[in-house]
């Protein structure tokens, strides 16, 4: 069997400097918001003002009690956040650090690490509207809660992958950025994000057709435990699979492409 | 006794290098390029490598072609050749960016590249932070950098500049502070665009016998350059690239009079 040594090589030597990843995540989030007092915060406050006036709106339009749909909203639009940026600036990963790729010959899944690291870093920051909507709203914390570490983990897991795979792809076929990014839009309105799936009528089609999306299972499993639940069988198994096939589709096109993508850039 | 074991010990502090080119050619599709527009490939072309169209229509760009030669301790040598003819693309071969795409490249030691040092510096980061971030990408973990950050700011002659943010640095004192951290490191293959030359005249003195150790220390140099007096001062051998192949290879003197003398 093929196995793609040289691939996996490389992702370990990625885990084994992880403070340099961190190191050029922080560049990127400082860079960014070099001169402003508040920094990230920025983008979680008009974060925080979206939830707010959304959850107004659709909860009327909807006819669902805020307590209920305010924290379901946070939670969505804030994994959203992550799910968004990660993924279209993944596709971009290794043309953005081009120069870097040129001059250093180090492992080239550090790019990927760094801009998985850099969102999760965004998020951190986000994650702070949620014990404010619970506040909000009267809900208590319950012990639920915790296994949304796992179900992140695993979350996790599987955007790595995909960041791995875009940004191959996105950097020999350059019009698969734009692709993505219009894509981005139809898949935040196909999944219960802003909506609700169990306000879908039992047994109709779209009852039905939501289980067949994967990002449906994956941000179950980070959402449903905050939320105080507990996420279904289907939602670890779904995720579980797409990890594992994902992985090895990408290790198998990262095994086959790493050496040449110095040669696209 | 004591005089054997100083040369044993200054001996092992660095592991043997080696460079060995099989057949080594490297081949960049352009993937952009229209076959049709190239006009005439039969016309022998003035510069680059050469263009190619496969049976898909793709374009291919030659930069290198069927490349040998094997390099050991001790080889100072000069890349010559005129714009075009490959030499950068070798030099990142031998940075490890690009992987031949045929033959062999088999590249053993530690490498160390003073090509384009300035490359990558962030204008909002002051020169303490940037010295930090280019110091870990150079391959130097983080304690190595923490002990040595006083003297790259002592070396770089920056003052109380060190800490502050690089848009308020002129090029000059931009080239210092990257060059303080680029020659930090040890590498046991040292790869170079040309020579170095930094700051005023001040600087240029420490930086020159700096580069000097560095150069002098490092067990393969490989420079490309378009300097008839390098070549004579610091090579021992010499390599003409032209149109991606190795047009001539061997003592300096020699294959620098054929080269500068058409």
């Amino acid at each position: 069997m093929f196995w793609p040594k040289a691939a996996i090589l490389d992702i370990i030597e990625t885990f084994k400097d992880l403070p340099l990843v961190g190191m050029l995540g922080w560049q990127d989030v400082r860079h960014r918001y070099k001169r402003s007092s508040v920094g990230p915060f920025w983008l979680t406050a008009s974060m925080g003002i979206m939830i707010a006036t959304m959850g107004m709106i659709f909860g009327k339009i909807f006819h669902t009690p805020l307590k209920e749909f305010l924290p379901f909203l946070a939670v969505g639009i804030i994994l959203w956040g992550f799910i968004s940026t990660a993924t279209t600036e993944a596709c971009a990963s290794f043309a953005l650090s081009a120069p870097l790729i040129k001059q250093h010959s180090l492992p080239l899944f550090l790019y990927v690490a760094r801009v998985l690291w850099r969102n999760m870093l965004v998020l951190v920051h986000n994650i702070a509207i949620f014990p404010i909507v619970l506040l909000c709203v009267g809900k208590m914390p319950s012990w639920e809660m915790v296994l949304c570490i796992p179900g992140f983990l695993l979350f996790l897991l599987n955007f790595a992958w995909l960041s791995l795979m875009l940004g191959i792809l996105c950097a020999r076929y350059r019009d698969l950025i734009q692709l993505i990014n219009s894509l981005m839009q139809i898949i935040f309105y196909a999944t219960p994000i802003m909506w609700m799936p169990d306000k879908l009528s039992q047994g109709s089609l779209g009852a039905y057709l939501v289980n067949f999306n994967p990002l449906y299972h994956l941000i179950s499993l980070v959402r449903t435990p905050l939320l105080g639940g507990l996420p279904t069988a289907t939602n670890w198994e779904v995720s579980l699979i797409l990890a594992l096939f994902g992985w090895t589709a990408s290790l198998l096109v990262y095994a086959r492409c790493r050496n040449r993508i110095a040669y696209w850039l | 006794m004591l005089a054997a074991e100083t040369v044993l010990l200054i001996g092992c502090e660095k592991e043997m290098a080696l460079i060995e080119f099989k057949n080594v050619s490297i081949d960049f599709p352009i993937y952009n390029a229209n076959s049709r527009s190239i006009k005439n490939r039969l016309i022998q072309i003035a510069t680059g490598g050469r263009l190619d169209a496969d049976d898909q229509g793709l374009v291919h760009a030659h930069a290198l072609d069927n490349i040998n030669f094997t390099l050991k301790d001790g080889d100072r040598v000069a890349l010559l050749g005129h714009n075009g003819a490959g030499k950068s693309t070798l030099l990142r071969v031998l940075n490890r960016v690009y992987t031949p795409t045929s033959g062999t490249a088999n590249i053993k030691g530690k490498i160390g590249s003073l090509i384009e040092i300035s490359l990558g510096i962030d204008h909002e980061f002051t020169g303490r932070e940037n010295a930090y971030f280019r110091g870990r990408l150079l391959g130097m973990s983080k304690t190595q950098m923490m002990n040595s950050m006083d003297e790259i700011a002592d070396f770089s002659g920056l003052g109380d500049f060190f800490d502050m943010p690089l848009r308020t640095y002129s090029t000059g004192m931009q080239m210092r502070l990257a060059f303080a951290v680029s020659t930090m490191v040890s590498p046991e293959i040292l790869l170079m665009d040309e020579w170095l030359s930094v700051g005023d005249e001040n600087f240029k003195h420490k930086a020159e016998t700096r580069l000097k150790s560095l150069v002098k220390s490092t067990n393969i140099l490989v420079i490309a350059t378009h300097s008839p007096e390098l070549l004579e001062h610091t090579c021992n051998r010499a390599i003409w690239l032209e149109h991606g192949k190795i047009k001539m290879d061997g003592d300096p003197k020699v294959v620098g009079d054929a080269y500068f003398g058409t």
